[in-house]
């Protein structure tokens, strides 16, 4: 274990002994103060990896888990990972701060607070700079876990518990499904390490699982991202506390689906498949998640709509610049890496002004007591600084200058136009959709974001509608982290570079391995000059926008034509109940409690399984050559005994049937007479005696009410079930005894006398050489009667009654 | 209750038949190593003259004069058994392994004597042990 991994596994060390601080600490200082220590010691430690990693130096480092089954944690520090690991970090730093004042010392019950949010932070931390699939796979499966516990973390509301059900079921199909597309990948591989696989793409490329094993990925990618159509679960998931909204389902856990689709895109991106799946799928994402999040009241709900948009976003340009590697080196390729360069840097910009949004939100909600934006209003005087932060982070996110939000959507019109060029995937023309869903996304992202700056903070506070009175700024300590990720947005604006040289090109390199960095297509310019198509377009959406935002009473009415009816919260809702309903109607269809249905199952499954596997190895054939001889009265006795048998089938008299049953033992005893076993006739009359006796018993104490001497009834099912199995076992045994393989060991067995000193072959078997079989035997025997014991004596008295 | 019927013939031969019951289920039992019989039938024979005496007369005068507790005596007859199988590991053989040998013996003369043997007795008391327990506890059970 090297320092390396110290570092990322310290959150989860950190997180075992929360619980105590809480418990000795928490009533001095916020245990928050504590756990702060460990993202801020994660963060600057992997600062100091950032001049190595941005030279295109690798880390890697590792350490042995399950080295026979080459499972091992190995920790490889690309680009790529070191910029999550940043974000991941830094931004935590930020969250358990803002968290300090956000949280109630006395009221919240801090240490599971904390122990969830620190598992959530290694997983993450680990997800990113883990080399093998099968420890990415197990620490994402951890971020759907912690998810789940932060999701519920306020467990007594009925939304927050089906909020993180609802969320833990689609990440944790989503995980399944990925881990079966890593397993194919490393079967195809026969390596478990990521780079390893990148190594031997062409094996990949040529398997027949390409298709089914990126599909797989995807659909962990698309539900833990929370793409169109599995974003449902990411507005749900708001029941969270504010912090844990605006660290895991803004800034991190929904970018592991990004990370793992820009991990992957150099074994996936160059084909047709991934362009196609990748891009439309986001590019779909965004126009849903923005129209929808226009629509929303609750602010929280509205920002998880635009994350869900933003990250649509990021995954179109994902997909779209997968195509650089198709064509794999010169011009081309940088025209489509570029798409790649801006997606990291939208995901960092995301991370930033989204982040802080949901910070601001927090605060509006702790101040004011709600979040709905119907009741919200005239803010602006009373929290200056939250609304600077709000304006920032919403311009920002909108797309206009001077934020960093306007960068990486220019670029995301650069990336959208090249895609539209896209003529090597045939269905050229279709590409044009693109560029101009792309376009009509955006008024609607401008739209929501300014419903969001302005609803809360213009308008006439009405002071009546709010839960709490006394309405101010919120504390210093709270403003901090959101001003912090505030100057950010501002000083990438200014400095877009800097990050580009030290972090973007660097994660760029991890996604596009052959991509040349140095040319100056990857640097970041904030005027393209007036005949830049993407600047029109921006003040495009920045006309329709303010036109449509001021018009939006007139026709949000158009909403009301999409019936809620349709929506796919609906659709999952309905899936579920259905697939709970059919079960259980299905569970009550076979599962009668009747013992004589069971019965039936398992003789019908014999008899099926039985017929059917002689009949499909064609085995059935008969040899009766050494069959004996049949006397007068082997005849006799059967005759006798077949009558018997039927008589009790067929008898009224429960009587007769026990009598006509005890016949046909004793009849038994005859036949063992005469194929000469005396020991098993001895045998067989006493044991005969005894169940007839204890069936008498049994009759003589049948409860009096509701015994009828009635006759049985006829049922055909069992009748073709009975003989089913009786021609079964008949057509078995005499295929059976026909075709004898081997030369029966009774050889061996007659020389007991000489071996065991015993004249009685049977006897000399049973105590001398298969006495353990006999030694079980009465071990079984005295089971039984000690059960019957124990059934009779310690029966609890005087409850028959009840039982009956 | 009703008064105790005088069945004094069931009772003279009930007493000179189980005697004869056990005679002959000790031969049954004995004869096992060469002829037809053994543990097992030596074991429900002696369990049917147990049961005959309890149906001529009643259960708490057979237990005073025949005071065995035969959920132990079974249990004792699976421990005798799992014993005889332990006697072998004693001597570095394997689990059950059976010994015989031939003996001089002063009255019976020449005997083969068997472990075997003492194996059966360990079933015949199981066996004896458990039809006992389960007759008894039936019928002693009050509906």
């Amino acid at each position: 274990m090297s320092f390396m991994h110290f570092i990322i596994l310290l959150p989860f060390i950190a997180a075992i002994f929360i619980p105590f601080v809480y418990k000795k600490w928490n009533i001095h200082l916020h245990t928050g103060w504590f756990v702060i220590i460990v993202p801020l010691f994660i963060f600057i430690n992997l600062l100091f990896q950032i001049p190595a990693i941005s030279n295109g130096d690798t880390i890697f480092l590792s350490m042995k888990w399950i080295p026979s089954l080459g499972i091992n944690f190995d920790i490889y520090l690309d680009g790529l990972a070191l910029m999550f690991a940043l974000i991941i970090s830094g931004i935590g730093t930020l969250v358990v701060l803002y968290s300090i004042f956000y949280m109630a010392k006395e009221r919240e019950a801090l240490h599971n607070f904390y122990v969830y949010l620190l598992m959530f932070m290694g997983a993450m931390l680990g997800l990113v700079s883990s080399d093998n699939v099968l420890v990415l796979y197990t620490l994402w499966e951890l971020t759907s876990v912690s998810s789940f516990l932060l999701i519920a973390y306020w467990y007594e509301r009925k939304k927050s518990r089906s909020g993180a059900l609802k969320s833990m079921i689609i990440t944790v199909f989503g995980g399944l499904a990925m881990l079966a597309g890593l397993i194919m990948l490393a079967m195809i591989t026969d390596t478990y390490s990521i780079r390893e696989m990148i190594a031997s793409v062409n094996l990949i490329i040529e398997s027949p699982l390409f298709i089914p094993a990126m599909v797989l990925v995807l659909l962990g990618a698309f539900t833990k991202s929370a793409q169109f159509p599995f974003s449902i679960w990411l507005p749900d998931a708001m029941e969270a506390p504010t912090p844990v909204s605006a660290y895991l389902h803004s800034a991190t856990m929904v970018k592991a689906g990004l990370y793992l689709l820009a991990r992957m895109t150099p074994i996936f991106g160059g084909s047709a498949a991934w362009f196609w799946l990748v891009g439309g799928v986001g590019i779909i994402t965004i126009f849903y998640g923005s129209i929808r999040a226009v629509r929303q009241t609750d602010l929280k709900a509205l920002l998880a709509y635009s994350t869900i948009s933003q990250l649509g976003l990021i995954m179109s340009l994902l997909g779209v610049g997968s195509a650089a590697l198709y064509f794999n080196i010169g011009n081309a390729q940088e025209v489509y890496a570029v798409a790649i360069f801006a997606a990291l840097f939208h995901l960092f910009n995301h991370s930033t002004f989204k982040g802080a949004l949901f910070m601001v939100v927090g605060i509006i909600d702790h101040e004011t007591g709600t979040r709905d934006i119907r009741r919200l209003g005239g803010l602006l005087t009373i929290m200056p600084v939250t609304f600077t932060i709000a304006l920032i982070g919403s311009l920002s996110m909108a797309g206009l200058p001077p934020f960093n939000g306007f960068l990486s959507k220019e670029m995301f019109f650069t990336g959208m136009l090249h895609a539209s060029e896209v003529n090597i995937f045939g269905l050229d023309g279709w590409t044009i959709l693109f560029p101009i869903i792309a376009w009509i996304a955006s008024v609607f992202t401008f739209i929501y974001c300014m419903i969001l700056l302005l609803k809360p903070f213009l308008g006439k506070l009405q002071p009546e509608k709010l839960p709490k009175d006394n309405v101010h700024e919120a504390p210093f300590g709270m403003l901090v982290p959101p001003v912090i990720l505030g100057s950010l947005v501002v000083l990438v604006f200014f400095f877009p570079n800097l990050l580009a040289e030290y972090i973007l090109k660097p994660a760029l390199v991890s996604v596009i391995p052959t991509v040349s960095t140095g040319n100056e297509v990857f640097e970041i310019h904030a005027w393209h000059g007036f005949d830049s198509i993407e600047l029109w377009m921006t003040i495009g959406v920045i006309f329709f926008g303010l036109l449509l935002f001021f018009s939006i009473k007139k026709w949000n009415i158009a909403f009301r034509f999409f019936p809620d009816k349709l929506s796919l919260n609906n659709l999952y809702n309905a899936t579920i109940e259905n697939m709970e309903k059919q079960s259980a109607s299905f569970t009550d269809r076979y599962m009668t409690g009747n013992i004589r249905h069971y019965l039936l199952y398992i003789f019908i499954f014999i008899t099926v399984i039985m017929i059917g596997s002689l009949i499909s190895f064609d085995a059935i054939s008969f040899n009766f050559s050494s069959t004996g001889e049949i006397s007068i009265y082997d005849i006799g006795i059967l005759v006798v005994m077949v009558a018997a048998a039927m008589t009790t089938l067929l008898t009224k008299n429960r009587i007769t049937a026990i009598v006509s049953l005890g016949a046909v033992g004793y009849l038994m005893v005859m036949l063992f007479v005469i194929f000469r076993a005396p020991d098993l006739a001895l045998t067989q009359m006493v044991v005969e005696t005894v169940t007839t006796v204890l069936f008498l018993l049994c009759f003589y104490h049948l409860p009096k009410l509701g015994k009828r001497l009635e006759k049985m009834k006829f049922k055909v099912t069992n009748l073709i079930i009975s003989i089913g199995v009786g021609l079964t076992v008949t057509i078995m045994t005499l295929i059976a005894s026909g075709h004898r393989l081997h030369v029966p060991i009774t050889n061996f067995f007659e020389n007991a006398y000489e071996l065991a000193g015993a004249k009685n072959i049977v006897n000399a078997i049973l105590v001398d050489f298969r006495g353990f079989d006999t030694m079980l035997e009465i071990s079984v025997l005295l089971i039984a009667g000690v059960g019957v014991f124990t059934l009779i004596k310690l029966r609890p008295k005087g409850s028959e009654n009840d039982e009956a | 209750m009703k008064p105790e019927p005088n069945d004094v013939v069931l009772h003279t031969v009930t007493k000179l038949a189980a005697v004869i019951i056990f005679t002959f289920s000790i031969d049954l039992f004995w004869a096992g190593h060469h002829f037809p019989g053994g543990g097992f039938i030596g074991g429900l024979t002696t369990a049917a003259g147990i049961v005959l005496l309890y149906l001529s007369f009643d259960i708490e005068r057979i237990q005073t004069n025949l005071p065995i507790d035969y959920k132990k005596m079974a249990a004792l007859g699976v421990l005798i058994s799992v014993a005889t199988g332990m006697g072998g590991m004693i001597y570095g053989d394997n689990f059950l392994e059976q010994a015989f040998g031939y003996f001089d013996l002063p009255v019976f003369g020449e005997t083969e004597l068997a472990t075997a043997v003492l194996f059966d007795i360990g079933v015949a008391f199981a066996v004896i042990g458990t039809a006992i327990t389960i007759i008894t506890s039936i019928s002693e059970d009050e509906l």
